[in-house]
């Protein structure tokens, strides 16, 4: 919050430096509340994906759910993909699951037991982290695959002779767009949710500030909005854990099949 | 905006991909490539042990359809079998019957005309007893009557003639 009981919305965002590391060049390397978070992330999807470790040919409902996770992704590899895409279901299944994780531990209404929740992919070196990775094992699965003729990938079939000299430079340009769009999304999308409920949280507290008619004429349509959008949130966060995870896997079948 | 301003500072950046660099190295070599194969391969088996079982299921239903069948021609023709053995029962039976029904008819009738013929000859010996009775007795009588000797020959033809007309 800042100063004069005003609620700050981008407050929420700042990263807090927990303690000091160590120093990698001139940059510290700090613990922060994003590292917790992250940390925390790590582990209750390792908990979670232990729930789906008993082997059982009947599963509880634990591992169905742990099952339902892994099926998703693995049938989204295999319909966009194709069997070669089994290869890379670990790494998109990570992605997946941990953008998720992130998404909706910050939606988690923790300030009620006096922690901040932080939304970790709200940041756009999280995102971009992690969009650059996608990239770089599309780039990477790319020229392994098929050498230079990877840049065939610019030229679509059916392109007329005479387009030959724009095709390539559109298809070129929207490839190098596909790390930024990808960290962007993500990052936009978690900043502009949490800044809406801030926003009408705020409305909230200003009106009963400013009375009590005024509290209840704004309060209650805010509170009922306010319900509203952290449903939509919470289908904002698996929608766009979701995008990520599709996107890769787009991406990666360009690299693995080509156009 | 934190997310754009903070990277001025020093540490954000560092941190941040330090981090996320740790923890998503976790998920992935710990829960991705660690965890997911050993889910995968339960979910694998899983559906691979429903298609064998439903593979196998429908293999006994068609056997126990093609058991029902061999034993449904089987009891079929048995009751066939069944069915001939009384016909041909039947049949030898009412042969049989009529065949002794024959034999004894002929041999009764056989014991008939036996006796018929028996009777016709006592009656034919009868008759001729009677004749020389008769015979005997007319002769007699007329040597009774009238002193006469009748030849034992004409009283003979005569009684023949009286007795047959």
């Amino acid at each position: 919050m800042a100063d004069q009981g005003k609620v700050d919305p981008m407050h929420q965002f700042e990263v807090q430096k927990m303690f000091d590391m160590f120093h990698v060049g001139n940059h510290e390397v700090a613990f922060t509340t994003s590292a917790m978070w992250m940390v925390i992330a790590g582990l209750l999807l390792w908990v979670f994906m232990i729930g789906g470790m008993k082997r059982q040919l009947v599963p509880g409902r634990w591992q169905v759910a742990v099952e339902g996770f892994t099926g998703f992704i693995s049938g989204m590899m295999n319909a966009n993909i194709g069997p070669e895409g089994r290869k890379y279901t670990p790494y998109v299944f990570s992605l997946f699951m941990f953008i998720l994780m992130l998404n909706v531990i910050g939606l988690m209404p923790l300030g009620l037991f006096g922690v901040h929740p932080f939304t970790v992919t709200s940041h756009f070196a999280i995102t971009g982290f992690l969009a650059i990775l996608s990239f770089a094992i599309v780039l990477i699965v790319g020229f392994w695959r098929h050498g230079l003729h990877f840049f065939s990938l610019f030229v679509p079939h059916g392109t007329p002779w005479w387009l030959l000299w724009l095709i390539p430079v559109i298809e070129l340009v929207s490839f190098l767009v596909r790390p930024f769009s990808l960290a962007l999304r993500l990052f936009v999308a978690m900043t502009a949710g949490h800044v809406l409920m801030k926003v009408f949280a705020s409305f909230i507290i200003d009106g009963v500030a400013a009375g009590p008619l005024v509290g209840l004429g704004v309060g209650i349509p805010s509170m009922a909005l306010m319900v509203g959008i952290s449903g939509l949130e919470l289908l904002v966060a698996g929608i766009q854990a979701y995008v990520f995870a599709l996107l890769t896997s787009l991406y990666l079948n360009d690299a693995i099949n080509l156009h | 905006m934190p997310q754009i301003s903070q990277f001025a500072e020093s540490w954000y950046a560092a941190s941040q991909i330090f981090w996320v660099l740790l923890t998503f190295g976790f998920v992935f070599f710990v829960i991705g490539r660690g965890m997911l194969p050993k889910i995968e391969a339960t979910v694998d088996a899983r559906d691979r042990k429903v298609a064998d079982d439903l593979a196998a299921a429908k293999a006994a239903h068609a056997a126990a359809d093609s058991l029902e069948e061999s034993y449904r021609q089987q009891s079929d023709a048995s009751r066939a079998a069944a069915q001939k053995a009384v016909t041909d029962a039947k049949d030898k039976a009412a042969k049989d019957a009529e065949k002794r029904l024959a034999k004894v008819d002929a041999e009764l009738s056989d014991k008939l005309s036996a006796a018929e013929a028996d009777i016709s000859a006592a009656r034919t010996s009868a008759m001729a007893e009677i004749e020389s009775v008769a015979a005997d007795a007319a002769s007699d009588l007329v040597a009774k009557l009238s002193g006469v000797k009748v030849a034992a020959a004409d009283a003979k033809a005569a009684v023949k003639a009286v007795l047959h007309g």
